[in-house]
Formats: C-alpha cells, sequence, structure tokens
C-alpha cells in the first residue's frame, strides 16, 4: 500500500480547498465500493482520500415542487426507500438499486456511479433520460450541469481535480410521464450490465408520446442519448412499426467493444430489444398516471 | 504516517480504536480488535463474508475504510448471539444444516437478521434476492433459505 491520508471535511468549502491545494492525487471518496475495490488492487493510488459524507445534506432526498435534490453521497437503500421519488421516477429507482448485492446498495452513491464512469454503470442511462443535472462544487463555486457531461470515457470524467458532485436534481414531472430502465446480464442478480437501456416518455392523454429520451449503456465508451430512437416515439402510440423504428435507431447508435460479457453483433441486437422492453414498461406505467 | 483515533460503537459497547487510513473496518475488526467472526473472502464486495451493520445497513467491511467508521454504530455477528442463547437464525442454521465448511455463514447470518429485521414475512423471491450477495460454495444455498424462512416463521409465531 502507498502512503495515504485521509480526511472528512465538513463543508463543501473546505473540501474544495482541500482538492485544490492537494500536491498529490486526491481522491473523492462517498460510498467506496468502487474506490476501496480499486485501492485494493492497486488501480488507483491516491495520496489523499477526501470522504465527503460528513458535509450536511450531501446524503439524503428532498422534494421541492415536484422536483427532487438527491445528495452526492445518498445510498442506493436510501433511494429506493423514498416512496415519493419511486413514484415520481421509477426508471432512475431501480436503475439506482441494480447496482450490486444489498451490502452495496448500503454504501453505493450516484456520484460514485457517474464519476467512477463505467460505460456499463446502471443508474447513468436512466438519470440521463432523466434530464437529470449535478451540481459540481469547485474551485471557481458552483455549475449545474447535465448528468451526460461528466463522463468522458472509460473512468475518466470532465471534473477538474478541485471539483466534486455535491447533488443531483430531477425535473418535476408533467402529467402522464414515466420512465424505465432495464438491463441485460446472463444471470438475474450481482453482474454488470451487457447492455443498459433507460426511457423517459410524457403522453398525450390519447397516449401518444410528446417528449421522450432514449439512453443506452454498455455500448459505448459512455452511456450515449440516442436522439433518433427517441425520434421514433415522438408523435406515437406504441405498435410493432414504431417498436421496430425505435430497436433499428438504437441498434444504429451503438458502438460496444467485443469482451467476455458479449461480442460487439450480440450487445448491437439486444441494445434494441432492452429499449423496445423499456419502452413499452415506460408507457405503461405513463399511461396509468392521469 | 499518521494513525487515526476512531470513537465507535460496536456490539453496544464503546469502542476506540488507531488506525492507518487505508485499513479497512474488516481488517481493523479481524487484526485489532480480534473480533475474527466478519470473515475476508473476496474483500471486493461480491462474497459478503464481511457483512456487518453501520447505524442499521448490512454493509461490506470490506468496502468501508475504518476511519469512516468514525461517530457511527456497529454490529457484527459477535454481538447476535445473547451469551450462550442463540439467535433464533442461528438455531435454524444448525436445526437446517445450513452451512459446511461456515466461512460464508457469519455473513449469512447478519445479512438474513438484516432482513427480518426489517420484513417479518418475506418471500423465497425476496429472501433470494436479498441473500444475493452473500456466497455460499457449500451450501447450493437450498438449506439457508429454508432455515431463513423457517426462522421468520417462528419469529411470527406460526
Amino acid at each position: 500500500m502507498p502512503m495515504l491520508d485521509y480526511t472528512a471535511p465538513s463543508t463543501v468549502e473546505e473540501a474544495v480547498r482541500i482538492l485544490a491545494e492537494a500536491s498529490g492525487i486526491a481522491k473523492v471518496l462517498s460510498g467506496g465500493t468502487d474506490l476501496l475495490v480499486q485501492l485494493r488492487s492497486g488501480r488507483t493510488k491516491p495520496d489523499l482520500i477526501v470522504d465527503i459524507k460528513n458535509i450536511p445534506g450531501i446524503s439524503g432526498i428532498c422534494e421541492r415542487d415536484g422536483a427532487f435534490v438527491i445528495g452526492a453521497a445518498t445510498p442506493g437503500a436510501v433511494i429506493g426507500e423514498c416512496e415519493a421519488l419511486q413514484q415520481a421516477w421509477p426508471g432512475v429507482v431501480e436503475a439506482a438499486n441494480l447496482i450490486g448485492s444489498t451490502q452495496v446498495q448500503g454504501r453505493a452513491s450516484l456520484a460514485g456511479n457517474l464519476c467512477n464512469a463505467s460505460p456499463a454503470a446502471d443508474s447513468v442511462p436512466a438519470l440521463i433520460a432523466a434530464r437529470a443535472t449535478c451540481v459540481v462544487a469547485g474551485a471557481n463555486g458552483r455549475r449545474e450541469v447535465p448528468v451526460e457531461s461528466i463522463p468522458t470515457g472509460p473512468g475518466r470524467t470532465s471534473l477538474r481535480p478541485d471539483e466534486f458532485i455535491i447533488e443531483f436534481h430531477l425535473p418535476k414531472r408533467p402529467p402522464r410521464s414515466a420512465d424505465a430502465y432495464l438491463r441485460f446480464i446472463p444471470r438475474t442478480e450481482m453482474d454488470i450490465a451487457v447492455v443498459g437501456a433507460g426511457v423517459s416518455v410524457t403522453l398525450d392523454p390519447g397516449g401518444a408520446c410528446t417528449d421522450a429520451r432514449v439512453v443506452l449503456g454498455a455500448v459505448a465508451p459512455t452511456a450515449i442519448l440516442v436522439p433518433e430512437a427517441a425520434a421514433a416515439l415522438i408523435g406515437h402510440t406504441l405498435d410493432e412499426t414504431v417498436l421496430a423504428a425505435l430497436d433499428q435507431a438504437a441498434r444504429r447508435a451503438c458502438k460496444p467493444i467485443d469482451d467476455k460479457r458479449g461480442t460487439i453483433e450480440y450487445r448491437t441486437k439486444v441494445a434494441g430489444v432492452m429499449a423496445r422492453r423499456a419502452a413499452v414498461i415506460a408507457y405503461e406505467r405513463a399511461g396509468v398516471r392521469r | 504516517m499518521s494513525k487515526h483515533h476512531v470513537s465507535t460503537t460496536i456490539n453496544g459497547e464503546p469502542t476506540e480504536f488507531l488506525c492507518e487510513p487505508q485499513l479497512t473496518l474488516l481488517d481493523v475488526l479481524r487484526d485489532e480488535l480480534h473480533l475474527t467472526g466478519s470473515k475476508e473472502g473476496c474483500s471486493s464486495g461480491d462474497c459478503g463474508a464481511c457483512s456487518v451493520m453501520v447505524d442499521g445497513r448490512l454493509v461490506c467491511s470490506c468496502l468501508m475504510l475504518a476511519v469512516e467508521a468514525e461517530g457511527h454504530t456497529i454490529e457484527t455477528i459477535e454481538g447476535m448471539a445473547r451469551g450462550h442463547d442463540l439467535h433464533p437464525l442461528q438455531r435454524k442454521f444448525l436445526e437446517h444444516a445450513a452451512l459446511q465448511c461456515g466461512f460464508c455463514t457469519p455473513g449469512l447470518l447478519v445479512a438474513a437478521k438484516a432482513l427480518l429485521d426489517r420484513n417479518p414475512n418475506p418471500t423465497e423471491t425476496e429472501t433470494r434476492y436479498w441473500l444475493a450477495g452473500n456466497l455460499c460454495r457449500c451450501t447450493g444455498y437450498d438449506k439457508v433459505i429454508r432455515a431463513v424462512l423457517d426462522t421468520a416463521a417462528e419469529l411470527r409465531g406460526e
């Protein structure tokens, strides 16, 4: 083990100052379910760990006029227990709750899942589909940016060394809106996505889609927003023609790798299927919310 | 390298220790505090043998730095029995022979207790998903699941 120091600041400003002044590599710690594995394996060798969990408000969920603020370090288990969030954003909640085991859910956070920057991160496609934003604190103050602007490639983010995420914002939902997230793994639990698909829709009173976001995970270096797939839904109720157009648009957007979890051809095929199935679930959920 | 002073409550007892920042909670529980019931299986959060409760949440103690325990309340397998009186889960694991080598057993018991504390009447499916983060190479899980469901029934007075 390398020489390592640990600090747990109690304000955002103090954390930013520590990160900005750090001489070596500093890593931000929230739940630690990825960071500790990387420390152990030697994949990351920080000089300093900055634990943000002592910052008031960094963990917890609050609802303001139908919109939600989720603290960066809020564990998955807490997200899963929030009934109001489950009602408004069932896809975001089911995606966050797919991360790891019950034990991992006790610690793992949205900020960690996003900043670990795995292309297969489960919560990220759902957050992007939801038009979630995150508030980033840094030496130059705070900025609110779309979730999709954070990951830039496997293990890489757009955050500067002095920056970290303090919270996520999920917007208020119009009537007849819902989201869904599905991932494909070759077993039923405890695995990493071969493909993930997040879909968020708003329907008109007749059941036709007026707004949609379709996001795929694990088929490109980052989660990808697929406007062509959303365009296949907008203006339509779901039928086989619409689903086939969605499927094709999703497959066309894929740029996957070949690895032990799936070949390029397999991942591309499955991405279309996952997008279809997630869209069906999102439409069904939105349809019952009148 | 400076050691950190950490104050916690472990199994109801105020407990203080000094630790280097890279040590996990599991390292300190086993090597410093000699609470060797929690096991080190994978050290990557996959096997659940190191399961403990932190502030009432089930976690892997290998995925938490010991310094993160400052000010928090920890329960380990050592706190489960009351003296020589086994917890009903421990008794049922014996009755159902829900273990062979026993390495996964402390983690399974801590995880199963966490389930029954929040859901006194889980379905088999709920139980299997809840315990999916606890790996066992011996039992094939069936006896574990039966022991947990039988304990739940007994605790409900059925």
